[in-house]
């Protein structure tokens, strides 16, 4: 199914009642080429890359629960590329420009809106701190531009600026950043994926592994039975210590909670995403009028899929510092994702010690903005076993060679990046 | 969540703070460098009951040894860190 402003007519001229399934649910067949663990978004992605940028289309999409069911539909939406440290933010930038023609590529509407994203700092070191990335982002050919406190008011007149502890000096603001819809970036991947012959197979849980003599991974023991496979990815996001244990691997990864928050509607007040720099806080508001925001992950293992209080009340507090009319704005619905935390913060993206298995993990939470980025470097080290050249840093063995990306600055403790 | 300390009783979780998996152990000065990277970077991960040690910095700022469950939050023991805290109380 090919969707144009005709499909459109035409479907609406017969009542909508004649629209199909955009993507094939399918069974699992004995054999592929590929297998990739985890249908959400990096998964569906992976598989879709294979499919049209390295002609591998014996592919499977193997989920646990229902595509989508994880962290692509849990997380705050945002898509950005300001990162300052080499290795990031060439990634950030490929995996931005693809955002910018997904939707033509994949004949899906995914919702990319380029509304800017607005970083604030509150004093001159952290001025010059963002002065510093931007600059970094400018010379790698990314738009970044520094405001002043004069430029904010006029864009953001109800910020808190005269805060006495944290008066907003000023802004980094990426314009080309923004905002997806989450959902229909996984379905937009399943439907190109399926177009291509691409099988995703839901419900499908992997308990193990199969090897021949030589370890070499000759595919998956599912839920639904055996499934053989030239080459097997993971992409589990939170679940990516378990996967890997099924393999007799131990990752450099800790898995968090990270909490949601969404508001009842209110009429258009946040024109982009915005994060306070004092704290942890980043906000945007959704086509629907909800304010969708976040912070800090919980700060303790977990696999639980829900939070607690004191977390909710530290972002809400944010909040409030940030935009203190929002006070009397009710929250709607909140809910937790399970994070990879990886020991400096960055992504893994390589081949396993065991031949046939490829991880792609450790998002921490950053792995929204990343989805098409991931897929494509992936796809690309599982079809040639070599990294893509914007993904070479993102070794596994990075943290032997003492060879970190810690943007963050904060050494190995999951919970503080 | 709330932890029950043993010096302070039932606190909210607020007043804690999180350092991770109690199981990992220092290894000796004179360790290789495998022992030292496998100590720092690599993690159980473990998804279900598990041992870890938590800060009570909002009350009596001992450290304490906490066994919960990753997948439900349930706390079933919470007792001294091994150390001055531990020492005082006899465990």
């Amino acid at each position: 199914m090919k969707y144009s402003i005709f499909s459109l007519a035409r479907a609406a001229l017969s009542g909508h009642k004649n629209w199909q399934p955009t993507w094939r649910d399918a069974a699992p067949k004995d054999r592929y080429d590929v297998v990739i663990i985890g249908g959400g978004g990096h998964g569906l992605a992976t598989a879709w890359f294979l499919a049209s940028e390295f002609g591998i289309r014996n592919v499977a999409v193997l989920e646990k629960g229902w595509i989508g069911s994880g962290n692509a539909g849990r997380n705050t939406t945002i898509i950005r590329s300001n990162y300052g440290l080499p290795g990031n933010t060439g990634f950030y930038e490929l995996s931005m420009k693809l955002w910018e023609k997904m939707e033509q590529d994949l004949n899906y509407n995914a919702m990319v809106s380029q509304r800017g994203v607005l970083n604030l700092y509150h004093s001159d070191a952290q001025r010059d701190a963002f002065a510093r990335r931007g600059n970094t982002m400018r010379i790698n050919g990314i738009d970044a531009e520094l405001l002043d406190q004069a430029a904010l008011r006029k864009m953001l007149p109800f910020l808190n600026f005269d805060n006495a502890r944290f008066p907003v000096q000023g802004g980094l603001l990426q314009r080309r950043g923004g905002t997806a819809r989450h959902d229909a970036v996984v379905w937009g991947y399943a439907h190109a994926a399926s177009e291509l012959g691409v099988d995703i197979i839901q419900n499908c849980e992997v308990t193990g592994f199969t090897r021949d003599a030589n370890g070499k991974v000759t595919g998956v023991e599912t839920s639904r039975g055996k499934i053989g496979a030239g080459k097997v990815g993971m992409a589990v996001a939170g679940s990516s210590s378990r996967v890997a244990a099924m393999a007799g691997l131990r990752l450099p990864i800790e898995s968090h909670v990270l909490q949601a928050f969404v508001s009842e509607a209110i009429k258009p007040l946040i024109p982009g995403v915005m994060t306070f720099g004092a704290g942890h806080f980043y906000v945007s508001q959704s086509d629907k009028g909800g304010l969708v925001f976040g912070g800090d992950i919980d700060g303790y293992n977990s696999y639980a899929q829900r939070g607690n209080l004191p977390v909710m009340e530290d972002v809400c507090e944010g909040g409030m510092a940030l935009i203190p009319m929002i006070g009397r704005v009710r929250l709607l619905r909140q809910w937790g994702g399970i994070m990879d935390m990886s020991m400096d913060g960055t992504p893994i993206i390589d081949k396993s010690p065991i031949d046939g298995l490829y991880i792609n993990a450790g998002w921490c939470y950053g792995g929204f903005k990343a989805t098409p980025g991931s897929g494509l470097v992936f796809a690309h080290l599982i079809a040639r076993d070599q990294s893509h050249k914007e993904a070479a840093l993102f070794r596994l063995d990075r943290f032997q060679r003492g060879a970190m990306i810690d943007e963050k600055g904060q050494g190995a403790q999951p919970n503080l990046h | 969540m709330r932890i029950v300390c043993p010096f302070c009783g039932e606190r909210e979780l607020g007043e804690f703070t999180y350092l991770g998996d109690a199981k990992p152990q220092r290894p000796a000065a004179d360790a290789g460098e495998e022992a030292v990277y496998d100590y720092v970077y690599l993690r159980d991960n473990v998804a279900g009951v598990m041992s870890e040690h938590w800060y009570h910095g909002g009350g009596c700022r001992a450290w304490l040894k906490v066994t919960r469950n990753t997948l439900t939050h349930e706390i079933s023991a919470v007792e001294p860190a091994a150390g001055a805290g531990a020492a005082k109380v006899g465990a």
